[in-house]
Order: structure tokens, then C-alpha cells, then sequence
């Protein structure tokens, strides 16, 4: 039997503020990881963040290809800064790395929200941002539970054996 | 390796009471495991446990996505039917070894 953990998390509340492939991953596969662990999870997308739960933007994310020290050309070179600038190599570089997910049976964004919304998970979008970037609910996608402060944030995230992590 | 009587047949398992070997699994026995875990076993989850072993049986990896794709039920009705942590709970019941996936 599975040894009893003395203190179990039993809600993870995460914050993705920012919108690359692997910045939104991050969070997605935490807060999928809790979901199917049966942990109560909210996320909260904030700043560039929000693109992961914008419809028309969170299946197109790409991953930045200039000033990315740790990205690589495929046979473990470093990506020269001066390639990165060439047009299209950005897309060419996420389309990679989706492709290279797609095969690890890792879904696009709007298919992992399914799966967390269908486990239970809440989505939020951050008020303050939403103005910021002048989006409109409707241009949410139906998963997102509400806009809210991040006061409203912690209020979700009260209670014994609740975790806040930022991504 | 350990060993558990279910429905009176003696079958091997892990330390976490996940079965070592698939073909020792039946019917009978998955539903008193099934009821250590607290879940009462209707035709849908025999069906979606059948996915799982066969699907584990060709050597293909579980994963909570791979439910959408058994056109036997969707995920929601997945957690629904193994409420808490479904692939855990649902390999655990169906005789085959804890998915490794982070997915």
C-alpha cells in the first residue's frame, strides 16, 4: 500500500505570466499532473500568460528563438542569435517543438484545458492584465471559470495543505 | 513481491498493491479490489478497464488523453467513474502495472 504522506497537498494553485510554448507547458502539465492525482487546482493566467487561454492565440504559441540561450539546432549546436532573426525560423522552431510533443502524446493547449476542466481544474484570467491588454471575455475560451484580482486569486487558494506556484 | 487472496486466488503484487502479472487478473477479482478502493463496478468501467489492459497489452502508453480516444467514454465520465486520481485507480482495479506518464 502506498505510504501516507504526514502533510498530502491537497490543492495546487498555479500562475503562468507568461506565454511561451514552454513557459505554458510548465503549468499545464503541473496543473493536469494534480488534477489526475485527484488535487484540487486552480490556475491563474496573468500578462503574456493570458495567450495560453485567449481562443484565436492558444494553439499558436511559439517559443522565443532570439536572446534563448538554452535552445538548440537539432544535433545539439547552440542556435546562433543571428539565425534567430531570419523570418520564419521562430515558426519553424515552435512547429518543431510542437511536433516533438504531439509524438510524446502531449495535446495542444485548448485539448489540455479539456482535460484539466474535465478532471475538475479551475481556470482564471487576471483581471488587471485582461484590461491591460484590452482583451474581452469573449475572446476567452469557454474553460476560463471568471476574471479576477489577484485577491480573489488567494481567496481560492485558501486552506490547509494548498500550495501557490509560480511558473 | 508480495502476495493477496482475491476472490480466493492468490495473485502477486507491488508494495503499492498493483498486480505484477497481468493474466492473474479476472472478473471476480477486480471487484474486491474495486471495493478496497471504494468503487462499485459497472459495465462501463469493465469496458474502459478492457481498453486499458489492451492497450497495455500491445505495449502502448496510458495516459489520461488516450482515454478521449477509446470511444468508450470521455475523460469526464473517466473521473467520474474513478473519482479521485481515475489511472491510478482504474489500472489498479484492471490488473495492470501503475502508468508511468506525466500525462
Amino acid at each position: 500500500m502506498t505510504k501516507e504522506q504526514n502533510y498530502p497537498i491537497k490543492k495546487v494553485n498555479l500562475i503562468c505570466a507568461k506565454g511561451a510554448i514552454e513557459d505554458v507547458y510548465a503549468t499545464l502539465v503541473m496543473g493536469n499532473g494534480a488534477v489526475m492525482e485527484g488535487i484540487e487546482t486552480n490556475i491563474f493566467f496573468t500578462f503574456f500568460g493570458l495567450d495560453a487561454i485567449i481562443k484565436n492565440r492558444m494553439d499558436k504559441l511559439h517559443t522565443a528563438v532570439v536572446g534563448n540561450s538554452a535552445l538548440r539546432l537539432p544535433g545539439g549546436l547552440r542556435m546562433p542569435t543571428l539565425l534567430g532573426v531570419i523570418p520564419g525560423m521562430e515558426s519553424v522552431t515552435s512547429w518543431m517543438m510542437k511536433s516533438q510533443m504531439e509524438q510524446l502524446d502531449i495535446p495542444p493547449v485548448s485539448e489540455f484545458l479539456d482535460l484539466i476542466i474535465a478532471g475538475g481544474g479551475n481556470i482564471y484570467a487576471c483581471k488587471l492584465a485582461m484590461d491591460m491588454f484590452k482583451f474581452k471575455v469573449e475572446d476567452l475560451s469557454e474553460h476560463v471559470s471568471g476574471v479576477i484580482t489577484i485577491g480573489e486569486f488567494y481567496a481560492h487558494a485558501v486552506g490547509e495543505g494548498s500550495q501557490i506556484i509560480f511558473t | 513481491m508480495t502476495q493477496k487472496t482475491y476472490a480466493g486466488i492468490m495473485v502477486d503484487v507491488n508494495e503499492e498493491g498493483y498486480f505484477t502479472n497481468s493474466s492473474q487478473w479476472t472478473r471476480e477479482i477486480a471487484v474486491e479490489i474495486a471495493k478496497e478502493e471504494g468503487v462499485v463496478l459497472t459495465d462501463q468501467h469493465y469496458a474502459i478497464m478492457d481498453f486499458l489492459r489492451n492497450r497495455f497489452n500491445s505495449g502502448e502508453p496510458l495516459s489520461i488523453r488516450s482515454i478521449n480516444h477509446s470511444n468508450v467514454i470521455d475523460v469526464k465520465t473517466f473521473y467520474q467513474l474513478f473519482p479521485g486520481a481515475p489511472l491510478k485507480k482504474a489500472t489498479k482495479i484492471a490488473g495492470i502495472p501503475k502508468p508511468v506518464s506525466c500525462i
